[in-house]
């Protein structure tokens, strides 16, 4: 059965379409990397998924049924571009929020709810962050709590937006190790939206690159090509291939870091200190 | 030693001796408590402007109200009320937002003066409702005040849970089927509440005394949910109470006392962190 099925489907957000009659199925249990420029797509596609944006035309199916808002079944990591709030709040409260954070009445948790968000935090490696007040912690690390809180509740589907946003790099490979091993203890299917391929190479089943109102979805070495990545990107692309490496140039440069490299310029404002 | 326990225990007594002054700590403690724990909330949503605005449009309801022949608090609670709801469904990323509540805090004040202006009979009202007036509070309107103190409370305790989430993490809440919108307005109308309790002992100008000074310190000491609101809700007591107690033996102003005091804890909490 699939995950993820679209139909001819079209997306738009403020009347600009994003994605045109586009047609994809992600298999249950795939990790699947998404990639493509900014504003490719990669989010709004999540935010359908989500059903927080339905869909102009066409048909999407998530399970097997449209797409609802609040579905249990789905562990999202939205992407943050917003500085880190000077939140006095501990990073225990800050993950307690999501745990039946829609539901009224009081934010009161049970001993089986306190217990599995401990066992969370502590499978991230973010134990130390319970106790430390969000407007105290740099960006990677609250970037690791949100990964801890996608995690919460054995979601079946992982929408994960841009993860390894102002982690450094070593940590960016444990995030990658750690959504693998969650994904295949649970047959998980995982969507991972990043701006470098070469990182996900040895982790991904299929990528999903998003492009010029279009996707493609394939193996890597299907979609990872010249005449693929030209037409998605609007513009001349040469892929070079070394070493198990995939460099994808446009002009000389290279797209995929140059993408990069402008997150980062984001991300260093997300190390907000507290007066 | 002994003597200056006995002589003070017996001021005190004295001090509760007189009718206006228990009714002063009644109404005083009433208005505190829930300042303090809606505060909370607008302090870490970062929206104690709105509040400030609503206190200042409460001005306007409130010399309105004495116009028409009504009681100045209801003219306070129905015009913040409305003011809430109004700012909160422009929604929470409307851009802009400090300018537009800025120049309708102004349009506020200035209504709040025509009012004035031909509600002459009594100007003393005026500085009553601006800088408060705790000790003339009789039993009728410690009985108003606690039946607007339980409908805030409850109304915060309703919606405290996906109030925290929101506030927290907007992206996610969102996903998870929480109305952002809804939830803001809700808020600011419990805000507007708050607001119109305070200004009964404060003052409009000095609602902030009770309603961002004490949260605000609050969170400079402690970061749990939990414990930030209780602490936020007891110094509000503290300060309100030990400020009435002050005024009684300097003969200064009620409202400039528990100013000074939130002033004063504030920052002294600030000093000791901003290291």
């Amino acid at each position: 059965m699939n995950a993820i099925e679209l139909e001819h489907v079209t997306l738009a957000v403020g009347g600009r379409d994003v994605l045109v009659d586009t047609s994809f199925a992600i298999r249950r249990g795939e990790f699947i990397g998404v990639l493509g420029p900014n504003g490719a797509g990669k989010t709004t596609l999540m935010r359908a998924i989500l059903g927080l944006l339905p869909p102009r035309a066409g048909s999407l199916s998530v399970f097997g049924r449209a797409p609802r808002r609040g579905e249990p079944d789905i562990g999202y990591l939205p992407q943050v571009r917003t500085v880190v709030p000077n939140l006095r709040v501990r990073g225990f409260d800050f993950i307690a929020s999501s745990v039946h954070g829609e539901r009224f009445g009081l934010p009161l948790l049970s001993r089986a709810d306190r217990a599995m968000i401990a066992k969370t935090l502590a499978a991230v490696g973010a134990g130390d962050l319970a106790t430390r007040p969000l407007s105290d912690i740099s960006g990677g690390e609250r970037q690791r709590l949100l990964l801890a809180q996608a995690l919460l509740g054995e979601p079946k589907l992982l929408l994960l937006d841009e993860p390894l946003i102002s982690l450094d790099y070593r940590y960016q490979e444990a995030v990658i190790d750690l959504v693998r091993r969650f994904a295949r203890e649970r047959n998980a299917t995982v969507l991972f939206s990043a701006h470098e391929l070469n990182q996900l190479i040895g982790t991904l089943d299929r990528v999903l690159y998003l492009g010029n109102g279009h996707a493609a979805l394939g193996t890597v070495a299907e979609v990872a090509t010249a005449p693929v990545l030209s037409q998605l990107y609007g513009t001349d692309i040469q892929v070079v291939q070394a070493d198990g490496h995939i460099f994808v140039h446009s002009r000389g440069r290279d797209v995929e870091r140059a993408d990069h490299a402008h997150d980062d310029g984001h991300g260093h404002h997300d190390h907000h200190h507290h007066a | 030693m002994r003597m200056m326990t006995v002589t003070g225990t017996t001021t005190i007594t004295t001090m509760l001796e007189y009718e206006f002054m228990r009714n002063a700590f009644a109404a005083a403690g009433i208005a505190a408590v829930v300042s303090g724990l809606v505060g909370y909330f607008l302090v870490l949503r970062g929206q104690t402007f709105a509040g400030h605005a609503l206190s200042h449009i409460g001005f306007a309801g409130a010399t309105g109200a004495m116009l028409i022949g009504l009681a100045p608090l209801w003219g306070l609670v129905g015009f913040t009320v409305a003011a809430g709801v109004g700012i909160g469904l422009l929604g929470e990323r409307i851009s802009g937002r400090d300018v537009a509540i800025g120049v309708v805090l102004a349009l506020a004040l200035g209504l709040g003066l025509l009012f004035l202006h031909y509600y002459t009979a009594f100007a003393t009202q005026a500085t009553a409702l601006l800088f408060g007036n705790v000790l003339a509070v009789d039993r009728s309107t410690i009985a108003t005040l606690v039946g607007l103190g339980a409908v805030t409370l409850a109304g915060l305790a309703a919606i405290m849970r996906p109030l925290i989430f929101a506030t927290l993490q907007p992206e996610l809440a969102e996903a998870k089927g929480v109305r952002l919108r809804f939830i803001g307005m809700a808020f600011l109308a419990i805000v507007a509440l708050a607001v119109s309790e305070s200004a009964q002992i404060v003052g409009i100008l000095l609602v902030f005394a009770l309603m961002v000074g004490p949260p605000a310190t609050a969170q400079q000491l402690v970061t749990g949910l939990w414990a930030g609101m209780l602490l936020a809700a007891i110094i509000a007591l503290a300060e309100a109470w030990f400020g009435i107690a002050v005024a009684y033996y300097t003969d200064w102003p009620v409202s400039f006392c528990i100013a000074s005091l939130s002033a004063l804890a504030y920052f002294l909490t600030y000093l000791r962190f901003i290291r």
